[in-house]
């Protein structure tokens, strides 16, 4: 190809990226006005997430002294924004880059703009309320409903996450979506649910936070027994049916977190899936003590998808990745 | 054939689902933040026509279908299937039946050129070009004087379709006619 015919230009009109450019300003004069720190923190790192579901984009990285270990670019900014709480930065957030392999379609795009912050004391019902402050700051004006992972898949779904059985579940899945249910296991089938039958319910007449996850799917959140159930310290934020934010309630126990990264690691060798560099730093911090905490992570471009009231990640981006 | 991973599903590209030659329309991805990753994609079965939805686990794989467009010219019917000659050159003849020229029968004539969706090398269906240009057999009789403006008719036309033309339109003469809409679209010259 000429370079008459490449398509140079921004995907996107300059109008939403000026919008773009003035949520930033906004996000950072709210934090600023609450005391919150803004930092900075490397996105290309000798450790990574070792969620099974989530693949860090690798590459060698060499300098004088380091032959070239492989390295991640962060999924997100959280270990590092950790190991400074630990040092006792107090409340801190973080506007950055993050990436994520094999993420790509109207939702997605490998590479995204991450807002993330933390709070020292903060229950996560304050910090629940934080966000719904931050997205009144932005226009996004409404009381966000609270409600519980359960009882969303009991209303729009018909079935009770938590006591239905695995082959319910599966069957209920394999109904809604077509996929054959023996590829599933439960958490894939609650996944198929979740984004066939319950996802597109969720936040349609206003922002909405979905409390209480199953303890399989707590990542790096804390697990208490809720109604007799195992549930995840998770919040996730919808707004017409688009997840916004991920919110934890923080695990701070060491011990934990490192079996919870080698149990990662032992399933991604069964499931084929290359192991991931644990961070044992982020270990060690934890040992010396994270301070109770919550933290939230929300994805700027989606916000600016609801705020510009598009469907497709492209119209917020200026060179979404198949324009690089 | 082929194996193609959900990452390569794009509109147009014909695979194998339950047995049956799509193509594919849509490929949605879908994925929880701290979830499994899913592709919801459309597809369209090329025999019934009806539009499947269908989810698979990114990265999963179906097998592609051996199905290809070719260019043919129509020579005849013979009362049990509907010969074609490809136009490449080769002489080469395919022989399709009812089903597969389904609605394209009322297009078909003779020596004009159509799109053979063949599958394993047998026609599976046959579409007619966006425009074709066919002689009314029958109509009632053209106004005088009418032009574009006005009432509407039915007109009969060689190859047996009926298409709504203005009141002025006669036995007897030439008009383009858009086959996807089914609708008259101009007197044609000669």
């Amino acid at each position: 190809m000429t370079s008459q015919t490449l398509f140079w230009q921004p995907a996107c009109n300059m109008a939403h990226l000026r919008k773009r450019a003035e949520v930033l300003g906004l996000l950072r004069a709210f934090f600023a006005q609450r005391e919150v720190m803004e930092v900075d923190t490397p996105l290309l790192c000798h450790a990574s997430v070792t969620d099974v579901h989530l693949a860090s984009v690798t590459t060698h990285l060499t300098y004088p002294g380091d032959e070239g270990k492989v390295s991640y670019l962060q999924t997100s900014p959280e270990f590092s924004m950790k190991r400074l709480l630990a040092a006792g930065s107090g409340p801190i957030f973080q506007i950055c880059k993050a990436f994520r392999g094999g993420e790509r379609g109207r939702r997605h795009n490998p590479e995204f703009t991450m807002l993330e912050w933390y709070r020292p004391t903060f229950s996560l019902a304050q910090l629940m309320d934080e966000v719904e402050a931050l997205l009144a700051s932005l226009g996004v004006i409404g009381t966000a409903r609270r409600t519980s992972y359960r009882q969303a898949f009991i209303t729009h779904a018909g079935v009770d996450p938590y006591a239905a059985s695995d082959d319910e579940l599966k069957q209920l899945a394999e109904e809604s979506s077509g996929i054959a249910g023996s590829l599933l296991d439960r958490d894939g089938a609650l996944d198929v649910i979740l984004t066939h039958r319950v996802e597109p319910l969720l936040g349609v007449d206003g922002p909405e936070f979905i409390t209480g996850y199953p303890a399989s799917q707590a990542a790096l959140a804390k697990v208490c027994e809720i109604d007799g159930y195992l549930q995840a310290q998770r919040f996730e934020l919808y707004i017409d049916g688009l997840e916004l934010a991920n919110g934890y309630d923080e695990l701070v126990d060491a011990d934990e977190q490192l079996r919870r990264f080698e149990q990662d690691n032992r399933q991604r060798e069964a499931m084929g899936l290359p192991t991931i560099a644990v961070d044992h730093r982020l270990v060690a911090a934890l040992k010396q003590g994270l301070p109770p905490c919550s933290g939230v992570a929300l994805g700027v471009d989606r916000l600016l998808m609801v705020l510009l009231d598009t469907r497709n990640i492209d119209d917020v981006l200026a060179f979404p990745v198949d324009c690089t | 054939m082929a194996m193609y991973s959900t990452n390569e599903f794009k509109a147009g590209l014909k695979v194998l689902l339950d047995g049956e030659p799509c193509s594919i329309l849509e490929n949605e991805f879908v994925k929880p933040g701290k979830g499994q990753a899913f592709n919801r994609v459309r597809l369209r079965n090329l025999k019934s026509n009806r539009v499947w939805e269908r989810t698979f686990k990114s990265g999963e794989s179906l097998e592609g279908a051996d199905v290809i467009d070719l260019e043919m010219e129509y020579l005849y019917a013979d009362g049990e299937f509907y010969h074609f000659m490809m136009t490449d050159g080769s002489f080469e003849q395919h022989a399709a039946d009812d089903k597969a020229v389904g609605d394209c029968k009322k297009w078909l004539k003779e020596q004009d050129v159509y799109t053979v969706t063949l599958y394993n090398g047998a026609p599976l269906s046959v579409s007619p070009p966006n425009f074709v240009e066919l002689e009314v057999v029958e109509t009632d009789p053209g106004v005088k004087g009418d032009t574009a403006q006005g009432g509407s008719k039915p007109a009969t036309l060689s190859t047996g379709a009926v298409v709504n033309v203005p009141l002025f339109v006669n036995i007897g003469d030439k008009l383009r006619v858009d086959t996807r809409s089914n609708e008259y679209v101009s007197r044609a010259k000669g």
